[in-house]
C-alpha cells in the first residue's frame, strides 16, 4: 500500500507543476522582443558558453562526500539492532569508524579540505 | 487523543463497501494525493507569510499591513502576480532540462513532505526504512538545483548550482550522521515507531548530552540544505542576482521559491519529530496529573507547534548571521561537523550500551 501511495504522490506532484506551468502560460500575456530571449548577465552580452570545465574542487568534495555516503549506507541497518548486539556491535563498528576517520585524516593531511 | 487509523480504517471499509477493491485503492489513493498537496500549499503559504513577518519584526518593521487583515491577504496576492507573470523563453537553453527541473524540485520536496507524522495515523508515506527513505528522497532535490543551473546556460546559474551542489551533498552527511546518533537511541527507522516510543519522554532528554549536540548539528546541516542565509551562496544575491533561478520567470521561479520554504518546513518537520518527539506531548514520568492535561492538547497542535518554533529558530538564525564564503563553508562541515559528527556517534552508541540513557 506505501509503494502505491508512493506511486500516487509522484503522480500528484508531476501533475501539480505540469498543471500550474499549463495555466501560467495560458494566462499570461505574450510579446516578442529579440532581447528577451538573451542570457539575463545584467546587462552585459554574454561573452562565450558557459558550458566547460569547471573547477575541479567541487569534484574532489563529491568524491569525499562518496566515500562517507556509502558509510551511512552501512551504519543505518547496524543502528536499529545496536541495542540488541550491545557491546560486539560498538567493537565491531569501532574497527569499521577508525578506518573512515583514517581516511579523512588522511584527505586532511594531503590538504584535500583546503579550498583553491 | 484520537487516533486517526480508526478514521482512515472507516473510510476504506466504506470505499471498499460500495466499489471494487481495485476502484477503491486508486479513489484512496486520489484523495490521499491530493490531501496532501493540500497541505503542502497551505504551510508554504504559511511559511512565506511567517518569514515575512518575523524577518520584519526582527528589523523593527512592521511587514505586510495593507492587503487584508494584516497583510494576510498579501501571499494570496502575490501568487496571482506570478501567475500572470510572462514565461520567457531563452534561447541558449536546453530546452527539457530546463523545463525538468522544477518537477524534481517540487517531487523530492512534496514525498519528503508527506512522510511527516501529524498526528498519530496522520501520515500518508510510512516505511519501515522511514527515515532513511526521507534523506533519500530529499537528496534528489540537489538533482534538480544543478539541472536548473546548468541547463539556464547563465553563468551566475553555473556557479549557483555548482556551489549548491558542493554545499548540499557535504552538509548531507552531518545530517545523515546526526539521524543516525538517533537511530542507533531508538532502535527504529520508521516514523509511526520513533513518535510512538516518544510518548515516555522526548529524545532530546532522553539522549541527554550526545542528543543535544546531534541537534545542534542537525539544525547547523539543516539550513545549509535549504540553501538560507548564513549559507545562501548559492543565491547570494549581492553576488550572483539570484543563483540557480536567474532565468526563471514567473511561476518557474515560484515552483523552486515554494519548494525552498517547504524544505525549511520539512528540516524542521524532521527535527521535529526525531529529537523533540514529533506529535508526542510533553511527558515528564512521575507527574500523572500533568502528563494527563497534556494529552488533551491533540497531536497535531503538537506537531505544528513543535515545527513553527523549529522554523523560527532557522528564521531568527538567518536574520542574525552574516553570510559565509564558500570556503569557510566547505571547512566548518568537513573540519568541523564531520569529525565532531563521528565522535558524538561513538559517545551515543557507548551511551547506549552501557545503559547511560533514560
Amino acid at each position: 500500500m506505501n509503494l502505491v501511495m508512493l506511486f500516487a504522490i509522484v503522480i500528484a506532484s508531476i501533475a501539480f507543476v505540469a498543471m500550474v506551468m499549463i495555466i501560467t502560460r495560458w494566462i499570461s500575456p505574450r510579446t516578442f522582443n529579440r532581447q528577451k530571449g538573451e542570457t539575463y548577465e545584467c546587462g552585459i552580452p554574454t561573452q562565450g558558453s558557459t558550458w566547460i570545465h569547471f573547477k575541479a574542487g567541487y569534484y574532489l568534495f563529491a568524491i569525499l562526500f562518496l566515500m562517507f555516503d556509502i558509510e551511512a549506507v552501512f551504519l543505518f541497518p547496524w543502528a536499529t539492532i545496536v541495542q540488541e548486539l550491545g557491546m560486539k556491535a560498538l567493537v565491531g563498528v569501532l574497527f569499521f569508524l577508525s578506518f573512515l576517520i583514517l581516511g579523512l585524516a588522511y584527505a586532511w593531511r594531503k590538504n584535500a579540505l583546503e579550498w583553491k | 487523543m484520537i487516533d486517526f487509523n480508526t478514521i482512515v480504517t472507516a473510510i476504506d471499509s466504506f470505499l471498499e463497501s460500495v466499489m471494487p477493491h481495485q476502484l477503491a485503492i486508486v479513489v484512496e489513493c486520489i484523495l490521499a494525493a491530493v490531501c496532501a498537496l493540500v497541505a503542502y500549499l497551505s504551510f508554504a503559504i504559511l511559511m512565506i507569510y511567517m518569514e515575512r513577518k518575523v524577518c520584519a519584526s526582527f528589523q523593527c518593521r512592521l511587514g505586510p499591513t495593507r492587503v487584508g487583515k494584516w497583510g494576510l491577504l498579501q501571499v494570496f496576492s502575490d501568487v496571482f502576480k506570478m501567475l500572470i507573470k510572462e514565461i520567457i523563453e531563452i534561447k541558449n537553453s536546453d530546452r527539457i532540462l530546463y523545463n525538468l527541473a522544477p518537477f524534481l524540485v517540487v517531487m523530492s520536496s512534496l514525498i519528503t513532505f508527506s512522510c511527516l507524522p501529524f498526528a498519530r495515523g496522520l501520515q500518508v508515506l510510512d516505511f519501515n526504512i522511514g527515515i532513511f527513505f526521507i534523506m533519500a528522497a530529499s537528496s534528489f532535490g540537489i538533482l534538480g538545483i544543478l539541472l536548473a543551473g546548468w541547463s539556464s546556460n547563465n553563468k551566475f546559474s553555473m556557479i549557483g548550482a555548482m556551489r549548491s551542489g558542493g554545499q548540499m551533498i557535504s552538509y548531507e552527511l552531518s545530517m545523515g550522521l546526526s539521524i543516525l546518533t538517533l537511530v542507533v537511541l531508538s532502535g527504529t527507522m520508521q516514523i509511526s515507531e520513533l513518535t510512538e516510543i516518544q510518548t515516555k519522554g522526548w529524545f532530546i532528554f532522553r539522549g541527554h548530552i550526545p542528543a543535544i549536540i546531534a541537534f545542534i548539528i542537525y539544525i547547523i546541516a539543516g539550513n545549509a540544505e535549504t540553501n538560507r542565509a548564513p549559507f545562501d551562496l548559492p543565491e547570494a544575491e549581492s553576488e550572483l542576482t539570484a543563483g540557480f533561478h536567474t532565468e526563471y520567470s514567473g511561476m518557474g521561479f515560484g515552483l523552486f521559491y515554494v519548494a525552498e520554504f517547504m524544505n525549511m518546513f520539512i528540516i524542521a518537520g524532521i527535527a521535529s519529530t526525531i529529537f523533540l518527539g514529533g506529535w508526542a506531548p510533553f511527558y515528564i514520568s512521575g507527574l500523572d496529573t500533568f502528563n494527563h492535561i497534556m494529552c488533551y492538547i491533540p497531536g497535531c497542535v503538537w506537531f505544528i507547534g513543535k515545527t513553527l518554533f523549529v522554523v523560527w529558530v532557522l528564521m531568527w538564525i538567518r536574520w542574525t548571521f552574516p553570510r559565509l564564503r564558500i570556503d569557510q563553508v566547505l571547512v566548518l562541515e568537513w573540519k568541523y561537523l564531520v569529525p565532531i559528527g563521528l565522535l558524538n556517534l561513538l559517545i551515543m552508541t557507548i551511551c547506549v550500551v552501557m545503559g547511560w540513557t533514560f
